[in-house]
Formats: structure tokens, C-alpha cells, sequence
């Protein structure tokens, strides 16, 4: 029985109140959106995404990775393959990106569960991430947010199998983005809304409950894509379903996740969802998408997840719209950034297990860890015995700390940590953390960030960040485990 | 190996140096030119091109090689040797310098550091993007690494390294030839904005332009150029484990320094460093790599480094006057030329010539190096026949 048989999500703990879009003072639990901050993209939110779905599994089995995003930035390049790598991936596994569609999300998935049911892949993992940008102060920037949705696809022990599903393709121009174009565009809101959002995403939704065999009614929760809460109403209402059926959009405290929404919604059902429940996952662009799943006796058996919910429950707010400006290197005053040189290709491929997968050495004669992996160990001096060690996923404390004024960040200073981890020493920068919530011994995971952009492209390692702790909104924006 | 084999055998006849600073309008053959023609004068060099026998150089910033040094001096057909080895720079150049005299290859030699970090545009160092693990790679974030934990084991603080500021500030302004003529106080020391916590702009060098030269010859020749010629002790230089990646490091001391120290005194035969040196120049890149070198050299205890600062065991008056020029935060550190600038004033303290800042007495003299991030160290011990 093949299905999803683990999820997990991501949401930056970055957020922009939007009340300082306009220039206001933000009121205590006013609306929000996440963002990812400016060593966040499309790319690190989808590995933290992973992670998070991977918890507890056996990632050795994983040989197919599936990448959605309309906002990856390279087009030569795939992003499929370096998040592999960022995941200490096997070599063989099969990688593939999909865009250019707010659909892109849906598709991926489905192609997952098509690619296992086919027999082409016995685990895929399924990876959705978004980070949109609209222009400044333009009435999409307030809409928008960033987030991942994880799926691991399989047909062993599924929490949730596909029961039906129908598209719908549209030529319809509502929103795009042109290839080296920071901002996405948009026709006219009523129309969008009237020709493009309603019709599709209700004909979708009626068509695959139809191939299901269900009716409206039977549907527990259904994660929809929302165009605004109004359009929401008027979809679900043609669809036959009734409001309390929705998945809460999360309007006002997550923003709308572009490809990843309704797979983030769809994340957060199945966060709720018992067995034997029907969820329904519905995206829009270029027509529509909708996915009919039933759950299993094994939804209750899965370990709980940061997921949608614990990642919305850490967040850190942005004291200031000009802080979200320079993060995105909006700021005519931007900060200066890296060279244009850019890295050694070089020896960014033969640096690549330390680099981007975190995975050093560890001594066959005296067990000692190094990353990177040098030839000769620097305990017992034996040559050339290594084993791989990867220590992305194991926890580390902090040694020594500085915080650093003098190198180009958004907003500085940068924090720099020696960390110890499994006997090992790293120097990192420590991420989703204030200066006054450093300390020494300071427990710390580490999150796969966007380094600086030397040469016109994102360039990646690991940092360190305290250990995820889910704080509630209403305290105090904290995130450090203290 | 014989620890012992170069102790006295080489002697210090003639230093030189230029004025260190922003110097927006003296090129490297300027500077070179000006410290060298002054170690000339100082040796009693008249001929250079048949008394100087060999060149031993050094530099971090310019790629010329030898190339430069022959034609900024006018030397050619003899050997030069170009050193690059961050902070200890200096100190290799006079290494290789006095081992080459003591082999008894060549009779007079030359040693020179030169750096004009001011040509590139920047204030402070260069920031690499060339790779993305181990950034932000900056000096002050490396050396302020041991501050958090050095603070909360032997309970010091900024307080503590202020002082170590305004020592050296004080110092800098009776040393005619420093970049930074500046009183200061502990309260400026805190005020000033921070580069690399616990490092604020004044617990930091000042990045200079600058050249130092010295002549240095046999021991058994000195005499016939003049009376009060220095021998050199020792001098040696040790590297270190990486510490970012050394799995014992403590971030409580810098081991370049007690590798490095251990060899020097053994060279010298010291073995009570506080009250066998009578003047000290080390590498106070940042206040605090002068704190834990007071103890990694063996002047004090650890952990006890903040009690001296607070009785003034190393001001001028002290009991073991440190950076008696002002050291690399006020005279300056063009950072090829501080090993020899260092060399430079411990042979004018030894010979009485240091003015205002002169300490009585002084017969034997240490500089320090210690560079890169940190791995680096290199000593020299200088003493009166």
C-alpha cells in the first residue's frame, strides 16, 4: 500500500509583522508573515524540511529526491541534487526538480507516489519550498511568505494513501515571474479571482472527490491553497464543503507559501488527523490540482514533528521594515556583499562532504573525528584510515563564542561559535539566535544556511542554532533553549 | 639537536626604522629605503655592496618576491630570501638571518620586514569569500575566541584588557616613530564601538604601514664596529595545532606561544623568564593576546595575568615593563615588518638610546610573534655581551 509514510515542515522563525510595511508600530499578536531571513532560501528551507520528515527514518533507503519550487534561482543547476547532498544522500538516488507553477508543489507529490507505485522508487522523498518575493510595499510583499513542506513517500507502513486525484490545466495568465526577475507579478485581483482562482480550484476539488467515490461531507479537513480568506469561502462553498471542513490558512501569522501552501495546509491536517480520515490537498496555478487521502492506523504510531505547527510557535520578529529590506538585499544601502569571483569550482567539489553534507572523518585507529577529513589523523597520526562521519544531525554545545561587527551581514553582528560535536571541533556561525542568548556550553543542532553569495549565487554550509524548542506566540520571541 | 648552538654566536650591529603609519605618500621602496640606509648608519655600513653578504626579507602582502628588495636597495647579485609567514613574519627573517651568519657562510647579512597593508582599501583585514566554511574569517574573531571562556574561568573582563590599552597608548606617545600618539582611558576603551566582542576598536592593533631593518654579524667581528653590540640569545619559531580544529584545545592559552617559549628558553638557558628578561615586546594584536601571553610566556601564572595588569607589574615603571614602544597598537603593525620593528626597540633599550620611554638597566630583551589563526610563533631573545 503505497503513501506518505512521514511529513515534516518548516517555517523561518524570522517574521515581518506587517504593520511595519506600512510604517506602523506593531501590535502584540497583530498579523504577520514568515520569512526567511537572509541566510534562507528555497533550498535551505526545503533541507530543514527534510529533516524534519526524516526524523527517526532510515535515510540510506531514500533513492529518489523530487524538488518543488518556483523560486530556486539557478537554471543550470540542479536543486534536487545538492539538497541530496545537504542530506548525506546515496549516491544513486534518483533527483528532480519541478517549477514553474504555483502547481509545482501537488505535481511533485503526486509524481512521488506515482514514481513508488510504479515500482521506480521505493522511497521518495518529496521536498516543496518556497520563498517569493513581492516588490516593496506592492500589495503582493504583504501576501507572500516563506515556508517547506517534507514528504516521504512509500509502501511500507503509510499514515496516508492517495485515494484519487484530478487536475485541471488552465492557460491563464494570473500571476508569473520572468527568469532573473526578483518579484512576481499579477493581473488584476478580480479577475484573478473570478476566471483563474474559483472556477479551477472548485472544478478540481468536485472532480477528485468524484473519482473518490466520497462525498463533500465525508472530507475531515481540507488544506486548500487560499487566494485571501473571502476567495477561500467562495471555493469551498462551490466545492460543497463547509468552513469548519477548512484547514486554517494561517492567514496573518504565515503568508501565502506560493508551490508549498497547500502542502503545508496538508502538513498541518495530518499534524490533527486520526485514522480512517479522508483529507483533501488542493493547489492552484495554471488551473488546479486536488489530491483526495485517506489515513491509516499508522498516523498515530508516527513521532510527533516540529511540522507546520511547532516551527509557527518559534518565531523571532523583525524590529523593522528596513531589517527585511537589507535581509533581502532590498536596501539601496545594501550591505556589501561577497566578491565576484566567487568559489572554486573546484575545490567547492572536492570540499563537498564537508561542505555541503557536513560529513567529516572519523579515525579507523582511534575513533577521533575531524571535519573536514584530513590525511593524517591529528590524534594518533595514523594515515589515510577514515571512515565517513556525518555530523549534520547530531547535537553539539558551544566552546567559545565572539560576536563579529566586521563581517558584511544584514544586520550585525554575525555570531560565531567553536562548537564540539561527537569529540569534533567546528567553527560555525550560530543562527536563530540573539547575541544576549549566548552562552558558553550552550547546547546547539545545526541548519543548512546560505553562507554569502560570492559570485552572483548562493553558496551553502551548516550553522549551529539552539536546539528547536516550539515557544508559544505570545512569549517573548525567544527560541533558545535556555 | 643542540639547543644551545647559535647562543651568542651572532650580533646585532645596527638597526633601523622608518615611521610607521597611514603613509598615503611613501611607497614600499620608500619605507625599505628609509629603515635600511638608517641600519646602515646605525652598523657603520659604508659599502653595502660589499658588506652586506646576503638579504633575508620578509613581507606578507606583496607578491614580488626578491625582485623587490634588489631593486628598492640596489643589491644585486647576492642572495635574498623572501619570507611569508603572517605575524611572525619578522621574527623568521632574523631566524634564517642568524642561522646563515652562524654557519659561518656569509659574515654580515641583512634582515628586513616590510608591509604596506594601507594600498588595498580597506580599514583592517581583507574578508575572504573564497570558501564558506570557517567565515567570518577575521583576526579579531579568531583571537577574541578564547575571551568567553578565559573570562568566566579566571573571573576577568574587558575592564582588565582596557587597561592593557591604555598602557600601550601611553607608551606609543613617547616613541617617536609610532603611528598613533594618543592618550586614552578606560573609559574610551569601553565606549568604543565593538568590532569582535570582547574587542572593541581600541583593544585592537592598528593596522600601519612600515619597515624595520637590522645588520646583523659574527659575534667575534662585532666587536670591530662598535662596543655595545647585542647578541642574540635565541630565536626560534614553533607551529601549532589549527585551534578551530585542535579536539584539546582549552581557549584558555594560545599553544604556539608555550612551544614556541619552551624552545627560546632553552636556547638561552632561562629558566625564570620574569626576573632573567628585563624588557619585553610582544605580539598585542589584540588586548587580550597580550593578557594570555604574559602567561603563556611564563611571566606570570594563569589565570593571574589580570593581577599584574592591575599593579602595573608591566608598565613602563614596572617590574617587567611590555610594549615599551607602544607595541602593535600604537606604534602600528605592518605585519612583515613588526618582528624586526620589535627587534628594533629592544636593541635601543639594551644600548640606552630609547629616550623617554628608556628602562634602566635592561640587559636582556624578548620579542614576540604570534599569527595566523592562531598557529604561528616566533621568539627572539636578545642580551648585552
Amino acid at each position: 500500500m503505497t503513501g506518505i509514510v512521514s511529513y515534516g515542515a518548516y517555517v523561518p522563525m524570522t517574521r515581518l509583522p506587517l504593520a511595519l510595511i506600512q510604517g506602523r508600530a506593531p501590535k502584540e499578536g497583530g498579523p504577520e508573515k514568515a520569512v526567511a531571513y537572509y541566510d534562507e532560501d528555497a533550498v535551505t528551507m526545503a533541507v530543514a524540511a527534510a529533516l524534519d520528515c526524516l526524523a527517526g527514518t532510515d535515510r540510506a533507503a531514500v533513492d529518489a529526491v523530487i524538488f518543488a519550487s518556483t523560486s530556486y534561482e539557478l537554471r543550470e543547476k540542479q536543486g534536487a541534487a545538492l539538497i541530496a547532498k545537504a542530506l548525506d544522500l546515496r549516491r544513486d538516488v534518483l533527483t528532480s526538480d519541478h517549477s514553474s507553477s504555483l502547481r509545482a508543489g501537488t505535481a511533485a507529490l503526486e509524481a512521488g507516489i506515482n514514481a513508488v507505485k510504479a515500482g521506480s522508487a521505493k522511497r521518495a522523498l518529496v521536498l516543496i519550498s518556497d520563498c517569493r518575493m513581492g516588490s516593496p510595499r506592492g500589495a503582493l510583499e504583504a501576501k507572500v511568505g516563506d515556508g517547506a513542506a517534507a514528504f516521504l513517500i512509500g509502501s511500507e507502513g503509510p499514515i496516508a494513501t492517495l485515494t484519487a486525484s484530478a487536475a485541471v490545466a488552465d492557460e491563464f495568465q494570473g500571476s508569473w515571474r520572468i527568469d532573473g526577475e526578483a518579484f512576481s507579478h499579477s493581473w488584476e485581483d478580480r479577475f484573478v479571482v473570478q476566471e483563474g482562482v474559483i472556477p479551477n480550484l472548485s472544478e478540481a476539488i468536485r472532480s477528485a472527490l468524484e473519482k473518490a467515490g466520497i462525498a463533500a461531507g465525508d472530507v475531515s479537513k481540507a488544506a486548500v491553497y487560499s487566494h485571501d480568506a473571502r476567495t477561500l469561502g467562495t471555493v469551498a462553498k462551490q466545492a460543497g464543503l463547509s468552513g469548519d471542513q477548512l484547514q486554517d490558512p494561517l492567514a496573518g501569522r504565515l503568508g501565502n507559501t506560493g508551490c508549498a501552501f497547500a502542502p503545508m495546509l496538508l502538513v498541518a491536517a495530518l499534524e490533527q488527523a486520526s485514522a480512517s480520515q479522508r483529507l483533501l490537498c488542493a493547489s492552484y496555478g495554471d488551473g488546479a490540482h486536488a489530491l483526495v487521502f485517506e489515513t491509516t492506523d499508522g498516523i498515530d504510531k508516527l513521532e510527533a514533528r516540529r511540522g507546520v505547527a511547532g516551527h509557527l510557535a518559534r518565531r523571532m520578529a523583525l524590529g523593522s521594515y528596513d531589517a527585511y529590506l537589507r535581509s533581502r538585499k532590498l536596501d539601496p544601502k545594501e550591505w556589501a556583499s561577497g566578491a565576484d569571483l566567487g568559489l572554486s569550482a573546484t575545490i567547492r567539489y572536492r570540499e563537498r562532504d564537508a561542505d555541503i553534507a557536513m560529513v567529516g572523518g572519523r579515525c579507523g585507529e582511534c575513533g577521533q573525528i575531524q571535519l573536514p577529513r584530513p590525511r593524517v589523523c591529528i590524534r594518533c597520526h595514523t594515515k589515510d584510515n577514515w571512515e565517513p562521519a556525518r555530523l549534520s544531525d547530531k547535537h553539539g554545545r558551544v566552546l567559545a563564542y565572539t560576536f563579529d561587527y566586521f563581517f558584511p551581514a544584514a544586520e550585525p553582528p554575525t555570531i560565531m561559535v567553536m562548537t564540539e560535536v561527537e569529540g569534533c571541533r567546528v567553527q560555525v556561525q550560530l543562527a536563530n539566535c540573539k547575541p544576549d542568548q549566548v552562552r558558553l556550553d550552550l547546547p546547539v543542532e545545526y541548519v543548512f544556511r546560505k553562507i554569502h553569495d560570492a559570485g552572483g549565487k548562493a553558496n551553502y554550509f551548516w550553522k549551529a542554532s539552539p536546539i528547536f524548542i516550539a515557544t508559544a506566540p505570545d512569549g517573548s520571541a525567544g527560541g533558545a533553549a535556555q | 639537536m643542540n639547543p644551545e648552538a647559535i647562543r651568542d654566536k651572532v650580533s646585532i650591529i645596527g638597526v633601523g626604522c622608518c615611521q610607521f603609519g597611514e603613509n598615503w605618500d611613501r611607497s614600499r621602496e620608500d619605507m625599505m629605503v628609509d629603515a635600511v640606509w638608517e641600519a646602515y648608519e646605525d652598523a657603520g655600513i659604508e659599502d653595502p655592496d660589499k658588506e652586506i653578504d646576503a638579504i633575508f626579507a620578509g613581507a606578507v602582502y606583496p607578491r614580488e618576491g626578491s625582485g623587490e628588495v634588489a631593486e628598492s636597495l640596489k643589491l644585486f647579485g647576492k642572495p635574498i630570501t623572501m619570507l611569508m609567514d603572517y605575524c611572525q613574519t619578522g621574527t623568521d627573517a632574523l631566524r634564517c638571518g642568524v642561522f646563515a651568519v652562524a654557519s659561518g657562510m656569509y659574515d654580515t647579512v641583512l634582515v628586513l620586514g616590510f608591509d604596506k597593508p594601507k594600498d588595498r582599501g580597506v580599514s583592517g583585514p581583507t574578508v575572504n569569500f573564497d570558501k564558506v566554511r570557517g567565515l567570518p574569517a577575521t583576526p579579531a574573531g579568531w583571537f577574541s575566541l578564547c575571551a568567553a571562556r578565559y573570562f568566566e574561568t579566571y573571573d576577568t573582563g574587558r575592564e582588565d584588557l582596557a587597561k592593557i590599552a591604555v598602557k600601550n597608548h601611553h607608551n606609543g606617545t613617547l616613541a617617536p616613530k609610532s603611528m598613533l600618539k594618543k592618550e586614552i582611558t578606560v573609559d574610551d576603551v569601553l565606549k568604543a564601538r565593538i568590532i569582535s566582542w570582547p574587542f572593541g576598536l581600541y583593544d585592537c592593533a592598528a593596522q600601519s604601514d612600515g619597515a624595520a631593518a637590522t645588520i646583523i654579524t659574527r659575534a667575534d667581528l662585532a666587536k670591530q664596529r662598535r662596543d655595545d653590540h647585542v647578541l642574540v640569545k635565541s630565536v626560534t619559531v614553533a607551529t601549532a595545532e589549527h585551534p578551530q580544529r585542535d579536539p584539546d584545545f582549552d581557549f584558555l592559552a594560545w599553544k604556539p606561544t608555550i612551544y614556541a617559549a619552551k624552545d627560546a628558553y632553552a636556547q638561552a638557558g632561562i629558566s625564570e623568564p620574569f626576573r632573567e628578561i628585563d624588557v619585553v615586546q610582544l605580539h598585542d594584536c589584540f588586548t587580550l593576546t597580550e593578557l594570555l601571553t604574559y602567561e603563556d610566556l611564563g611571566l606570570c601564572k594563569k589565570g593571574e595575568a589580570k593581577d599584574h595588569v592591575a599593579s602595573g607589574t608591566f608598565e613602563l615603571d614596572g617590574e617587567l615593563p611590555v610594549n615599551t614602544d607602544g607595541g602593535l597598537k600604537t606604534f602600528g603593525h605592518p605585519t612583515g615588518a613588526t618582528g624586526v620593528r620589535m627587534v628594533y626597540e629592544n636593541v635601543l633599550q639594551l644600548r640606552g638610546e630609547a629616550g623617554e620611554r628608556q628602562i634602566k638597566n635592561a640587559t636582556t630583551a624578548l620579542s614576540h610573534n604570534i599569527g595566523g589563526a592562531p598557529q604561528t610563533c616566533g621568539i627572539a631573545i636578545l642580551g648585552m655581551p
